[in-house]
């Protein structure tokens, strides 16, 4: 097949108007506390920080920052709330008040979507189709097993653990904060939670939510901060469980922090994932697959498919489609409807970003890049493709988390499972060919949590997530997540 | 004791099993189990990091293999391990008394033992369809999770208990998938040893168990910390220092399973999630359409 042919004339003629999505209805305060005990309270120290729009880099809010006292003050919170409320609760009860959750949550979902893109850069079509209503999902879904956990856990009783203590990361700040919360309440425990200091606005409307919804005070507690807030948490003795979302440097950090302490613990972490296309694949649905694997959400995704093991008789076509199709895609502003890549969620993560660049060329891969335009003001990447990469290239061993994706070829089957497994990370993988006998062989194979074939980046609250090795510990979502805030007693 | 028999009877040098054979420990050390009358019953190898080592590149060289074994045949194998013990019942009665085990205690332990293998025996194949899932995804897609095993597990057995606290820590880490790397009871190792003779003999594909013998305080930290072993099984609330283990482990995110208190006679210590303590679970997903 020739490339050329196939080859589709987007750069003529085809011009979007812009359709951004209207903010007039949606209200920001200047300053928001700390969310204890279904108030906003002062942070003890006074201190507060900017949130800014990663993509104009204007101030939206100023943010409590919370101290060691503030962490425990919340805890005492939660551990009041646990004893002397939600474990008395029924649970069919305790899964009332979860559903309301979900049902405000639909209702305002237009303006929490606004205000994700907003504070995070995503474009809106994403916050719109994808975060909010998951978000929303993933409480109807777990709000349901409140009263059924018996069920789960066939010959076990499973009981509440206490009080959890939660950190999420900026990527998805709404959905991690359901996938976090959702389960922790269902199984009876009450949560501290912690959003990540660059995204912390969909939080605290969806303290809004938790108040409105008339959950017993302190039930949820979110307190926001940066890494010393989060550290309050981790090593808080009075909290049962630690859940978190970030990177396996954390990770590892936290594992370390609660030795010994009798605290669970869920980690879900970075990863390095690869997308593996046979020359049987329907080509140009692979194609789709491996862009959305890697520029969904700017790349800010831990499962992001930001390797491509090609099979080497259809390399050149697929690296040029994708150079193509690469070239179609609409940078800019995430609250236009158009708008296929958003902003950089902040100055930092575009500095190590372009740090892996200038790393990927001095390693001597070769770089391709859209020629699209980027914002002036803001934080931007243009979506990159590196050909020419070997194994041992820092851009294939370490995660970037940015919209830049590393494409190695392989000639056998065996020889591409060993690239694919050739990596410390097992969050997620992809398979793209037609044989149903070899999508198996190869799910099979490949040493990750989540395997997409024939599809890549999808999420539903009744399907586990969570990585081997060193991707991380435990699940999240499904029957499967609720393990993670529960003691099985014989 | 020898002198008033005809024939001079023939003492086993007990030697560790590493990938389906019984070399001595690489580093030429001893340690000795004494009868507790000043005699001698055996020296023991006194296994280093080194060793340890070698046993971990075997597990993981097995791991694939025995990971794809059907979950048929591994029950099998489980089963036929128990069949062997079972005809060597009274070898490890003795060496339990030995090791200062009461006559009844002794025989109660490798009954029991016996017995465990073949309850892992039979969850072979059907753990997997107690803990798998079919998820009603919303979007057009077929999706699925299942258990796959975690990988190389290392298991510190517990102390007090020579055989049966051995066995019911292995079992459900090998039913599952694992290949492992046990270090063996420091003060009764005898019965690990033979175990794995036990093992030799059963059909279990070589590296799937090694069996360290040696002392707890020197290579603990290794079995927690070594970058190519995915899970730490630890027993023993004394002998193991839990926080140690969970800090080392943490170099490479290593799950980490406490069996403490565990009363290892008891029903109790056997049931499937057991299994399901070293397995991870994958999900699959797959587009519906045309």
């Amino acid at each position: 097949m020739s490339t050329e042919s196939s080859k589709l004339a987007f750069d003529d003629g085809w011009q979007y108007a812009p359709a951004p999505e209207s903010t007039d209805h949606v209200s920001i305060d200047d300053q928001y506390g700390l969310f204890i005990g279904n108030e906003f309270v002062e942070p003890e120290s006074g201190r507060y920080f900017d949130t800014i729009n990663p993509a104009t880099e204007e101030q939206l809010a100023s943010i409590a920052d919370a101290s060691e006292a503030d962490v425990d003050r919340a805890v005492r919170a939660a551990r009041k709330a646990y004893s002397d409320a939600w474990s008395k609760l029924k649970a069919a009860e305790r899964g009332k008040y979860i559903f309301r959750i979900a049902r405000i949550l639909q209702e305002r979902a237009r303006e929490f979507s606004v205000i994700e893109s907003l504070d995070g850069g995503k474009p809106i079509r994403d916050s719109r189709d994808i975060d909010i209503p998951l978000a929303a999902a993933h409480f109807f879904y777990y709000a349901g097993w409140a009263d059924k956990l018996a069920y789960a856990f066939p010959g076990r009783n499973p009981v509440a653990l206490g009080v959890a203590g939660q950190v999420i990361p900026w990527n998805f700040p709404l959905l991690m904060a359901a996938w976090k919360i959702a389960p922790a309440l269902a199984c009876g425990n009450t949560v501290v939670l912690k959003p990540a200091e660059t995204t912390p606005l969909t939080a605290m409307k969806l303290a809004e939510v938790i108040r409105d919804a008339d959950l017993p005070p302190g039930v949820v507690n979110i307190v926001t901060g940066a890494g010393d807030t989060g550290a309050a948490i981790v090593n808080h003795p009075d909290i049962d469980k630690i859940a978190f979302t970030g990177s396996t440097e954390v990770g590892r950090i936290i594992q370390r922090a609660i030795a010994g302490s009798g605290k669970k613990y869920t980690l879900e972490l970075g990863g390095k994932a690869a997308n593996i296309i046979f020359a049987d694949a329907a080509i140009d649905q692979a194609v789709e697959g491996i862009v959305n694997g890697i520029f969904f959400n700017q790349g800010h995704v831990c499962c992001a498919g930001s390797r491509l093991f090609v099979q080497e008789s259809v390399a050149d076509e697929v690296i040029a489609k994708l150079k193509d199709r690469m070239e179609t895609l609409i940078v800019g502003d995430p609250l236009d409807k158009n708008t296929d890549i958003g902003a950089i969620n902040s100055a930092r993560q575009l500095e190590t970003i372009e740090s892996y660049l200038k790393v990927g060329r001095e390693e001597g891969a070769e770089m391709h890049q859209s020629s699209c335009d980027v914002p002036d003001t803001g934080y931007w990447c243009r979506p990159t493709i590196f050909t020419g990469v070997s194994q041992s290239n820092r851009i294939v061993q370490e995660e970037i988390f940015g919209p830049v994706l590393a494409i190695q070829t392989f000639r056998t089957l065996e020889e591409g499972l060993d690239k694919v497994n050739n990596t410390p990370y097992g969050l997620s993988g992809g398979v793209w060919t037609d044989k149903g006998a070899k999508i198996f062989r190869m799910t099979r194979k490949i040493r990750a949590g989540v395997v997409w074939a024939n599809t890549f980046n999808k999420f539903d609250p009744t399907s586990p997530f969570g990585g081997y090795k060193e991707s991380g510990v435990g699940r999240e979502g499904g029957l499967h997540g609720l393990d993670a805030y529960l003691k099985l007693e014989a | 004791m020898a002198g008033s028999k005809s024939r001079m009877p023939v003492a086993k040098t007990y030697k560790i099993y590493i990938g389906g054979k019984f070399p001595r420990t690489e580093s030429g050390r001893y340690f000795t189990i004494d009868g507790g009358d000043g005699s001698v019953i055996a020296n023991i190898c006194r296994g280093s990091r080194k060793d340890f080592r070698n046993a971990v590149v075997a597990a993981r060289k097995a791991f694939p293999g025995w990971s794809g074994t059907s979950a048929y045949l591994r029950g099998q194998i489980l089963y036929r391990i128990a069949e062997m013990l079972e005809g060597r019942a009274e070898q490890f009665v003795a060496e339990l008394v030995l090791q200062g085990v009461s006559k009844r205690r002794a025989r109660k332990e490798v009954d029991v033992s016996i017995d465990r293998l073949i309850y892992y025996a039979g969850w072979s194949d059907k753990y997997q369809q107690i803990f798998s899932a079919v998820n009603p995804v919303s979007s057009p897609h077929f999706n699925f999770s299942m258990l796959e095993p975690t990988g190389v597990v290392s298991v510190l057995a517990p102390d007090d208990s020579g055989l049966l606290g051995f066995v019911s820590n292995i079992a459900p880490v090998i039913v599952g998938g694992n290949t492992t790397v046990v270090l063996a009871s420091e003060q009764r190792p005898l019965c690990a040893v033979s175990f794995a003779e036990v093992l030799h003999a059963s059909d279990v594909p070589a590296g799937v168990v090694n069996v360290l013998t040696g002392y707890r305080e020197e290579l603990t930290g290794q079995f927690a910390s070594h970058m190519d072993v995915n899970a730490v099984v630890y027993c023993d609330a004394e002998a193991d220092d839990a926080a140690d283990i969970q800090v080392r482990a943490a170099d490479n995110l290593k799950r980490v399973v406490d069996r403490v208190g565990t009363d290892w006679s008891s029903e109790n210590a056997q049931n499937p999630y057991r299994i399901k303590d070293t397995q991870e679970i994958k999900t699959t997903w797959h587009p519906i359409g045309s």
